[in-house]
C-alpha cells in the first residue's frame, strides 16, 4: 500500500490524541449516529435481507474460489468490448501504468472519480510526481484534497470536519485549485455543495481524462459498474475522451445477474438509501457514429496484496467487502478513535482486517489494528456480505503473537512472532498452566484472597492502562470454590 | 434435573455472590446443581488475545471436566459464546492446521449442553417468572457476547420484567458495546475508558439505582468507570436480581 | 514473467485447498431473495414509484398521452428554459407544446456548449417502483449519457404501467449490459457534509419525471 502512511504510531497511541479531541468525538459522534439509524430503517424495508445478505456472500465466495477463471473472463470480455486491460502486480507497477497512459493523451490533468483503490496506491502523489495534477472530485474528497488532509471514512472521508470547518477550508483553499469560493460563503451544507459545484464544473468541462475505480466488474459482460451519488462521477466516466479505472481483483462477479443482490444491499448500507442517485454501468467502449463517452477506456486490475489475503484460508473472507462502510458506522472503536488513527485508507473494523493482510503484519500500525476492536460484533452484524470481522481479527491476532506460516508478494514465508508481546506471551503461558492444575489456581486465589487488604484500589506500571481510569474491585473474603466446599454447596449450614 | 455449574474463573475469584445467587436461583426452581472442583477456565481470554494454541488444554480440560454432565449453566454470556461457538472453530482450525479431527470431536460434547444461565432458564425450564422479588428501578445492559454472539434477545428482559417490584427502564443506547473487551480495555485503555464513560452516562440518563447486565466481567469495567466518576449507581448481575426474594431479598 | 502471470500465478497458488469438484456457479449461490417485495397491482406499482420518486426529491408528475406535450411546454416555461436538448429519437409530439430553441445531441458538441444549454427532456428504458429509479440506456429516444447529466434541468417521460416494473431484479432482467447505463433516483445529492443529505450536487439539479399513461401516440 502507499507510502502515505509510513511510520504512523500504533493505533492505542493515535487514539489517544483523537478520544481526547471534544470536537472530532463530536463530529463523529454525530454523524456516525444519524446513519446508523437510517441505515437500519432502510435495511427493515426489505423483507428478505438476510437472503440477500448470504446471497452476496456466496456470490463473493464463489468467485474468490475461482478468481484466476474470472480474471481471465473478464479480461476477454473487456477487450472484446473495445477496452485495454492491464496488469498491476503491486501499487508501483500501477502508478507507472497510469502515468504513462495519462502522459499518452498529452494532457498534464485529471479528473478522479472517488476511489479506494487509487488513494490505496497513492496514485495522485505519484502522478503529481510526474507533473500531473489529479482533481479530487467527490465533495468529501476535494474538502480533503483542499484541507491537505486524509480521508478518515470510506464512504464519507471528510467525515471528521464539522460544516464551520469546511466552509474554512473552501474560503482558504480553493482559490489555490481554480475557482475560487463565492463571497460571503456559509457554513450551510447546501452552500457548500453549491461552492463545490462551481469550483469543480470548470474542470469537468475541459477535463480529457477521467480516472475512476469501480464497484463491480462483471466477468460475463465486462461491464463496470460505479455507484455515487453527486454525479461527479458520471461527470468523470461520460465527459472526458479517455477514462482509465483502477480496480482491485477481487472486485469481481460472475454474471450480470450477480448485480441484483449488490444494487440493494450496498445502497441500503452505505448511504441507507433505497437506491443511490446514480449507478453509471458501461461495457468498454461504444462504436463512432453512436459514440457516447470515452473513446479509449483502459482497465488496471490491481493486486497489491489481495492475492497474499486470498492465501489466508480465514483471512481471505475481507476480500468480499462492498465498501460500504457500515461497519465504521457501527462501530464504538472507530466512534471514539476517528479514522485517522488506523493509519491506513481503510479505517474501522474492516480495515482493522484489510491493512495488516494487504500490508502485513510488520509495521507497528499495522500489528497494532487486530487490536483496535472489542470483539462487539457490532461489524459482522451489519456486514452486506457477511465477513466475520471478529474472526479476521482474532486470526489475525493470533498471526501477530504467534507468527507462522503466510504469503507475502506472492511467496511462502514464515511469520516471526512480533516483538513487544513477550511479557504477554509469559503471562498467557503461566495463566494457561495454572487453569489446567486447579490444585495452583486454588492456592493463588487464596492468597489473594488473604492478603486482600493490602490490595491498592489503583496499580502502579502496566496495570495503570487499568486502573486510571477505572476502580478495581475488591477481592471478597474467599473465592466460590471455598464457600462451595466449606458449606456443601450451600447446604451444609454456613453462609 | 441435575446440572453442572460452570461459574467462569472471573466469578469464582471476583463475585462469589453471582455464584451463590445462580445456585440459590437454579435450587428453588427445582434444580439440583453441582459445581465440578476441577472447573477453572474455558480459555477465552486467552483464544481473544490470539494465544489459541494455549487456550486448546483448557478447551479440552472444560471438556474433560463438564462431559459428563446434562447441561452445563453459565452466568457469563461471552464464556458461554466461547464454548458455543469458538470450541467448534477451534476444532476447525486444528483441522485445517493437519491436526485431524482429536481436537473437535474432544469438544464436541460441552458445545450443544452448554447454556448460559438466562437461556436456561426461557428455553430449557420454560420459565420467565423465577418468584423473585427486587423492589428497585433497574436499567438493563445486553453484553455483547450473549447479545451478538449467542442471541439471547429479549430473554434477559423477559426474566426481568417478570420480578415482582422490579421497575425496568429503558436504557439509551442499550446494544452499544460498554468498552470492557477482556485485553482491549488494557491495550486499548482509552478508547475502552471513553467506552465506558459513555455508557455509564447513559446509565446515570436513566435516574435507575442499578445497572443489571448478565456478564460480571462487563460489569467489572462499568462498576469500576462508576465509581471513579463518582456516579451512585450499582452494578448487579442478573443472577443476584433472579435469586432475591421477599424471603431472603438481595442486599 | 509478466503481471498479468504474475498475478494469476499468484491467485492459483493461493487457491490450492480449492478441490476441482467444488460446487459450479449455478449451485454456489442461493437465489432465495424475493424477485419483488410485496404484492401489488399493476396500479399500486405505479403509486409506488411515483411516492419513491418523490421521496428522493424528484417532482413527480401524471398525465394522459393526449395532455403530454402541454404539460412538457408548461414544465419548461415554468423554469425560464429558452434552450433544450432534444435526443435524435424523441418523439416529435412531445414538444410541440414548447416554444424553445431546440438544441441535437450531437457527438461533435463539446461540454461547454452541453453547459449552456437549459433543460433536457428525455424517455428511458425502464422505471424501479421499489427504490423511485428511473433508467437510461441511450436509446435514441434518451441521447448521449451527458445530454442528461450536464443540462441543469431533466424532464424523463415514462410510460406508466409498461415502462415500470417492481424491483431491482426485474430491471436487471430487462436491460442490456452491452449499452451505456445511467440509473437515477433523484437529482444528483451528497451526504459528504456531517452524512446530512444536500440534493443538488453535479448532475442535473432539478430532476422532473412524467408518468404518462395511454396509448403511445402513433
Amino acid at each position: 500500500m502507499s507510502g502515505t502512511y509510513l511510520g504512523m504510531p500504533a493505533f492505542p497511541e493515535a487514539a489517544h490524541e483523537a478520544v481526547g479531541n471534544q470536537t472530532l468525538r463530536g463530529n463523529l459522534r454525530h454523524a456516525t449516529h444519524t446513519i446508523r439509524a437510517k441505515r437500519a430503517k432502510a435495511v427493515a424495508e426489505v423483507s428478505d435481507w438476510a437472503l440477500l445478505r448470504e446471497a452476496g456472500k456466496r456470490i463473493k465466495d464463489h468467485t474468490l474460489r475461482h478468481l484466476d477463471r474470472y480474471l481471465v473472463q473478464l479480461e476477454e470480455s473487456v477487450t472484446a468490448a473495445g477496452g485495454t486491460v492491464h496488469w498491476a502486480a503491486d501499487a508501483d507497477e500501477a502508478n507507472r501504468i497510469v502515468a504513462r497512459l495519462v502522459k499518452e493523451t498529452g494532457e498534464s490533468e485529471v479528473v478522479k472519480v472517488k476511489s479506494m483503490a487509487t488513494q490505496e496506491i497513492g496514485l495522485n502523489e505519484a502522478l503529481e510526481a510526474e507533473g500531473i495534477r489529479a482533481y479530487e472530485t467527490d465533495l468529501a474528497e476535494l474538502i480533503v484534497q483542499l484541507g491537505k488532509d486524509r480521508p478518515s471514512h470510506i464512504l464519507v472521508p471528510a467525515i471528521h470536519r464539522n460544516r464551520g470547518e469546511i466552509r474554512d477550508i473552501f474560503r482558504k483553499e480553493m482559490g489555490e485549485w481554480g475557482r475560487p469560493a463565492p463571497e460571503g460563503l456559509s457554513d450551510t451544507p447546501a452552500e457548500l455543495a453549491e461552492a463545490a459545484r462551481l469550483h469543480l464544473r470548470e474542470k469537468f468541462l475541459r477535463a480529457k481524462v477521467g480516472i475512476s475505480g469501480a464497484n463491480f466488474m462483471v466477468a460475463e459482460t465486462g461491464t463496470l459498474v460505479v455507484v455515487e451519488s453527486e454525479g461527479n462521477g458520471r461527470m468523470c466516466l461520460t465527459l472526458p475522451e479517455t477514462l482509465i479505472s483502477v480496480v482491485g481483483i477481487e472486485k469481481i462477479v460472475p454474471t450480470w445477474r450477480d448485480l441484483e443482490v449488490f444494487l440493494q444491499t450496498l445502497p441500503r448500507s452505505s448511504t441507507a438509501e433505497r437506491m443511490n442517485p446514480y449507478t453509471s454501468m458501461w461495457t468498454g467502449t461504444t462504436d463512432s457514429e453512436a459514440a457516447d463517452g470515452p473513446r479509449v477506456f483502459h482497465l488496471v486490475l490491481l493486486d497489491n496484496g489481495r492475492t497474499d489475503t486470498l492465501a489466508d484460508e480465514v483471512g481471505r473472507q475481507a476480500l468480499r467487502c462492498i465498501r460500504c462502510s457500515a461497519c465504521l458506522n457501527v462501530c464504538p472503536v472507530y466512534e471514539r478513535a476517528g479514522g485517522h488513527a488506523y493509519g491506513s485508507v481503510y479505517p474501522g473494523p474492516i480495515g482493522a482486517i484489510l491493512s495488516p493482510q494487504l500490508r502485513g503484519t510488520a509495521s507497528e500500525i499495522d500489528a497494532s489494528l487486530p487490536y483496535a476492536s472489542s470483539l462487539c460484533g457490532a461489524c459482522y452484524e451489519v456486514c452486506p456480505v457477511a465477513i466475520d470481522i471478529p474472526e479476521v481479527l482474532v486470526h489475525l491476532r493470533e498471526r501477530v503473537v504467534e507468527g507462522g506460516p503466510a504469503v507475502r508478494q506472492g511467496n511462502k514465508v514464515v511469520l516471526k512472532p512480533a516483538k513487544g508481546h513477550a511479557a504477554e506471551r509469559a503471562a498467557m503461558r503461566a495463566a494457561r498452566w495454572a487453569f489446567t492444575h486447579p490444585g495452583a489456581l486454588r492456592g493463588g486465589q487464596r492468597l489473594a484472597s488473604r492478603t486482600r487488604r493490602l490490595h491498592p484500589r489503583t496499580l502502579p506500571g502496566p496495570g495503570r492502562a487499568w486502573s486510571g481510569s477505572r476502580d478495581l474491585p475488591t477481592l471478597p473474603a474467599e473465592p466460590f470454590r471455598d464457600w462451595w466446599q466449606r458449606t456443601n454447596g450451600g447446604k451444609g449450614g454456613a453462609k | 434435573m441435575r446440572v453442572a455449574l460452570f461459574l467462569t474463573c472471573v466469578n469464582d475469584t471476583l463475585y462469589p455472590d453471582t455464584g451463590r445467587a445462580v445456585v440459590k436461583l437454579l435450587t428453588r426452581l427445582g434444580v439440583e446443581v453441582d459445581f465440578p472442583m476441577a472447573q477453572t477456565c474455558c480459555g477465552q481470554a486467552h483464544y481473544n488475545t490470539g494465544y489459541r494454541h494455549e487456550a486448546e488444554p483448557l478447551a479440552r480440560h472444560f471438556s474433560d471436566v463438564f462431559g459428563e454432565y446434562e447441561a452445563i449453566v453459565t452466568p457469563s454470556g461471552s464464556c458461554g459464546a466461547m464454548v458455543r461457538e469458538l470450541y467448534p472453530r477451534m476444532g476447525e482450525r486444528a483441522r485445517a492446521e493437519g491436526r485431524g479431527d482429536t481436537l473437535a470431536a474432544t469438544l464436541a460434547p460441552v458445545v450443544p449442553k452448554t447454556y448460559e444461565l438466562t437461556e436456561f432458564l426461557v428455553d430449557v425450564l420454560g420459565v420467565t417468572d423465577v418468584g423473585a422479588y427486587y423492589p428497585h428501578q433497574v436499567t438493563y445492559h445486553p453484553t455483547c457476547h450473549g447479545l451478538r454472539g449467542l442471541g439471547l434477545g429479549d430473554r434477559p428482559r423477559r426474566l426481568l420484567q417478570a420480578v415482582k417490584g422490579l421497575e425496568l427502564v429503558e436504557l439509551p443506547g442499550a446494544e452499544e458495546c460498554c468498552g470492557f473487551g477482556g485485553t482491549f480495555a488494557l491495550k486499548n485503555s482509552d478508547v475502552s475508558a471513553a467506552m465506558g464513560v459513555d455508557k455509564v452516562r447513559n446509565a446515570e440518563s436513566t435516574g435507575a439505582e442499578v445497572l443489571c447486565a448478565a456478564d460480571n466481567s462487563c460489569l467489572m469495567h462499568i462498576g469500576g468507570t462508576m465509581t471513579r466518576l463518582e456516579v451512585g449507581m450499582k452494578p448487579v448481575h442478573i443472577a443476584e436480581i433472579l435469586a432475591s426474594t421477599e424471603e431472603e431479598p438481595a442486599v | 514473467m509478466s503481471s498479468r502471470d504474475r498475478i494469476l500465478g499468484r491467485v492459483r497458488r493461493a487457491l490450492a485447498d480449492v478441490t476441482p469438484d467444488e460446487r459450479p456457479y449455478e449451485q454456489a449461490v442461493p437465489r432465495e431473495y424475493l424477485r419483488e417485495h410485496g404484492e401489488r397491482s399493476v396500479e399500486e406499482t405505479v403509486d409506488l414509484l411515483a411516492e419513491n420518486l418523490a421521496d428522493y426529491r424528484a417532482i413527480v408528475h401524471r398525465c394522459a398521452t393526449g395532455e403530454l406535450a402541454a404539460l412538457i411546454g408548461r414544465l419548461l416555461a415554468e423554469r425560464g428554459s429558452k434552450t433544450v436538448m432534444v435526443p435524435a429519437g424523441l418523439e416529435r409530439g412531445w414538444l410541440s407544446g414548447a416554444e424553445v430553441e431546440h438544441i441535437a445531441d450531437l457527438a461533435e458538441s463539446t461540454p461547454h456548449e452541453l453547459d449552456r444549454v437549459a433543460s433536457v427532456v428525455t424517455a428511458c428504458a425502464l422505471a424501479v417502483a421499489e427504490t423511485g429509479t428511473i433508467v437510461l440506456d441511450g436509446s435514441p429516444d434518451q441521447g448521449r449519457r451527458r445530454i442528461t447529466l450536464v443540462p441543469d434541468h431533466h424532464i424523463c417521460v415514462v410510460r406508466v404501467p409498461d415502462q415500470v416494473v417492481s424491483s431491482v431484479p426485474q430491471a436487471l432482467e430487462r436491460l442490456d449490459p452491452t449499452r451505456p447505463l445511467t440509473w437515477i433516483s433523484g437529482p444528483s445529492a451528497t451526504s459528504d457534509i456531517e452524512l446530512d443529505r444536500v440534493e443538488g450536487v453535479h448532475g442535473p439539479r432539478v430532476l422532473e419525471v412524467v408518468l404518462v399513461s395511454g396509448e403511445a401516440e402513433a
